[in-house]
């Protein structure tokens, strides 16, 4: 600056240290911008990654085998039964339309590989198929059907030499591949198995669906528990009870209770609700009881700071008018109050969600093939199911496993969701 | 020399004796007597912190509420305790309404709002019972013009000044003998406050009307007594005009002279 030109009175210069005050608070913009990049930067990578590894859970290779429903090959008589059908011999017919699609394969060992290109179920949507399709008897019909897990593994890395290095595919299945391929008899499809059916120890006929229903109904339990009984606890605590030593104890426990790491509420559901009262083991209904013990603290918490948040104004008008205590709550304090405990119930539930350790104890952890139809069948749940099949040797459930974790994403962004729409719909400006 | 300011016995719609008031062991008001007459408009003055909104509060129980807060020594309505132990306090508030120092409307419509009180007392029979109510008590609380079109409109829409009026509608819906007004005015500009003053001054030919104001000036306008409080103890009361005009205590004279305050 010359010596001519007066500097500004206004400038950051005619203030000492106001320049290093600046610079402060740019520091402190960009790490805090920093901070949200790096944890954006990371979830996208946690995204990516599960989507990369589990879209293929998602998909199905099948196969077009004509099949030929004639009665003797299902050895049974003209004039069928529902019963005949139920047990009638589809894998001879399978056999003979894998040795149809592949005439040159012959020996015991080489026909067990021609037939292990086949999923594992495919007998029982045969017959399901008949079942439900009777006029298919005595024809010829060409169904695309689903393959085995190991097929599926190798068409989806594109069957090239490197699949070829990492496959458990016999050198004779790889032929095969290669021969149907050409014959234009492979595709890959939607996988509805995976979303419509329960667990099973085929990687191609596991779903999540017995585990999706028993989210469903422990959470269900979990959530109409924990939100009447936190929702009236807290009402009590903020708006009835005395501030006496007996309240500071108990709020202070409350406080302990929602750090108590949660395998914790699983032994006591273990020994209070299954050993004690003699409930079933693995129900959805024994989970959502435990669920509802580990969340009650959070719940109540929140609803708590909600209700503090109701201003006092509010209730003194209520109270000036000549409203009861309870009138004054129930009509006015607690309405105000609901978005705020809705918001940190639904919290409680995505933790609730997420939780594994807990149900391990109660024994939801059980290898359950049929969906669970009601609270006290047994059942699994979203996480246990991730669980799992994380621990399932076979290869194709690595697919299923990462298929799973985003199904449980889908549902933790849908109840997300159903939070910030309930708490828009009830929420008031005073 | 407070003795001699006392009303003719059975002249006093409230009476209070000898009423103290300690939040924690804290004594904010300290031997209160005073006598409130009916049909006319009391105002308590007095310095910040000096126990004048603590002895409103007295008048329909609302210190209940605050936890450590005991009320000692004996209040009056008509000549029934209203510490009694047969007084019920949602009963005593019905008959004692109270408007706050900022406007507390709930968030409802106007309609709700006023019409909550007499819903929750079972004031009115029938729905167009409670309509013709609500159109009476915004008529009285001057509102009814100005929102007679928009009675579903949310209350917290509202100017502020129109907010206090809604709040008045809604104290005298439930047909209350008594309404406790704290500072209800400090909140709003000169406009919005003349309407508030002539408000209650109509009010006062059906209610007895207890104010708590900061303002001097407000009390010389709108009250025919007035009762000086300073640091919890109440110093002198008696007719408004003598008390500005010739107060007997020299902290009452300082005071409405603006030397302390």
């Amino acid at each position: 600056m010359t010596e001519n030109i007066s500097p500004s009175r206004l400038s950051s210069q005619a203030l000492p240290g106001v320049e290093r005050r600046h610079r402060k608070e740019q520091i402190f913009r960009r790490l805090g911008l920093g901070a949200i990049l790096t944890s954006l930067l990371f979830l996208m990578f946690f995204l990516a990654l599960i989507v990369a590894r589990g879209h293929g859970a998602f998909l199905e290779t099948v196969i077009l085998v004509d099949y030929h429903f004639d009665h003797e090959t299902l050895d049974i008589d003209q004039a069928v039964s529902q019963n005949d059908l139920a047990n009638a011999n589809y894998r001879s017919v399978i056999r003979a339309a894998m040795r149809e699609l592949a005439p040159e394969v012959s020996g015991r060992s080489a026909r067990r590989d021609l037939y292990g290109i086949l999923g594992a179920g495919t007998e029982y949507d045969l017959r399901d198929l008949i079942i439900a399709q009777p006029s298919l008897l005595g024809t010829t019909a060409g169904i695309w059907t689903p393959s085995s897990d190991e097929f599926h593994l190798f068409h989806r890395n594109g069957g090239d030499r490197a699949s070829r290095q990492s496959t458990r595919l016999s050198p004779l299945q790889i032929e095969l591949y290669a021969e149907l391929d050409n014959a234009g008899r492979i595709k890959t499809r939607f996988n509805w198995t995976f979303l419509s059916s329960g667990d099973s120890r085929d990687p191609e006929q596991a779903g999540v669906w017995g585990a999706v229903k028993g989210s469903i109904l422990t959470l269900g339990i979990c959530f109409l528990l924990s939100f009447g009984v936190g929702t009236l606890a807290a009402i009590y605590l903020e708006e009835f009870a005395s501030k006496n030593w007996v309240m500071r104890v108990l709020e202070v426990n409350i406080n302990n209770l929602a750090a108590v790491p949660s395998i914790t509420y699983g032994l006591l559901g273990l020994a209070v609700f299954l050993n004690f009262f003699g409930l079933p083991r693995s129900a959805a209904l024994v989970g959502g009881l435990v669920l509802f013990l580990m969340t009650l603290p959070t719940i109540i918490i929140s609803s708590r700071v909600a209700l503090q948040a109701v201003p006092p104004s509010i209730r003194e008008a209520a109270l000036a008018v000549g409203a009861s205590r309870v009138q004054t709550v129930f009509h006015h304090v607690a309405p105000l109050a609901l978005p705020g405990m809705l918001t940190g119930s639904i919290i409680g539930m995505a933790r609730a969600l997420g939780e594994t350790a807990p149900l391990l104890m109660i024994g939801m952890v059980a290898f359950i093939v049929d969906p669970p139809s009601g609270v006290l069948d047994p059942s699994s749940a979203l996480p246990v199911q991730v669980y799992l099949w994380a621990e399932s040797p076979e290869r194709a459930f690595a697919e299923k496993t990462a298929g799973a974790i985003m199904v449980l994403l889908v549902f933790l962004i849908t109840m997300n969701l159903a939070a910030i729409l309930l708490r828009r719909k009830f929420e008031k400006r005073w | 020399m407070v003795e001699n300011m006392m009303l003719e016995n059975g002249a006093a719609k409230i009476r209070a004796r000898n009423v103290c008031v300690d939040y924690s062991g804290q004594r904010a008001i300290n031997k209160v007597d005073i006598d409130i007459p009916g049909n006319c408009v009391t105002a308590l003055i007095g310095p910040s912190g000096c126990g004048k909104t603590s002895f409103l509060r007295c008048l329909n129980r609302m210190n209940d509420i605050i936890e450590n807060c005991v009320v000692s020594g004996d209040i009056t309505l008509d000549d029934e305790d209203i510490y009694g132990p047969q007084v019920d306090a949602v009963v005593l508030r019905r008959r004692i309404g109270m408007v706050f120092q900022k406007p507390n409307p709930f968030p409802k419509s106007i309609f709700e709002n006023v019409a909550y009180g007499p819903r929750i007392h079972g004031l009115a029979k029938t729905r167009a019972d409670l309509q013709a109510l609500v159109e009476a008590s915004l008529g009285r609380a001057g509102l009814w013009d100005e929102v007679k079109d928009r009675l579903d409109m949310p209350a917290t829409r509202l100017s502020g000044g129109q907010q206090q009026r809604l709040c008045i509608a809604r104290a005298i819906a439930v047909e209350p003998d008594v309404i406790l007004m704290d500072e209800p005015c400090s909140a709003l500009d000169p406009i919005a406050t003349a309407k508030i003053e002539a408000l209650i001054d109509e009010l006062k030919e059906k209610y007895t009307i207890v104010i708590v104001t900061h303002s001097m000036q407000q009390a010389a306008r709108i009250s025919q007594r007035t009762a000086f409080f300073h640091l919890g103890d109440l110093v002198e009361q008696g007719e408004t005009e003598s008390v500005f005009s010739n107060p007997k205590d020299a902290r009452t004279g300082a005071y409405v002279t603006g030397r302390i305050g």
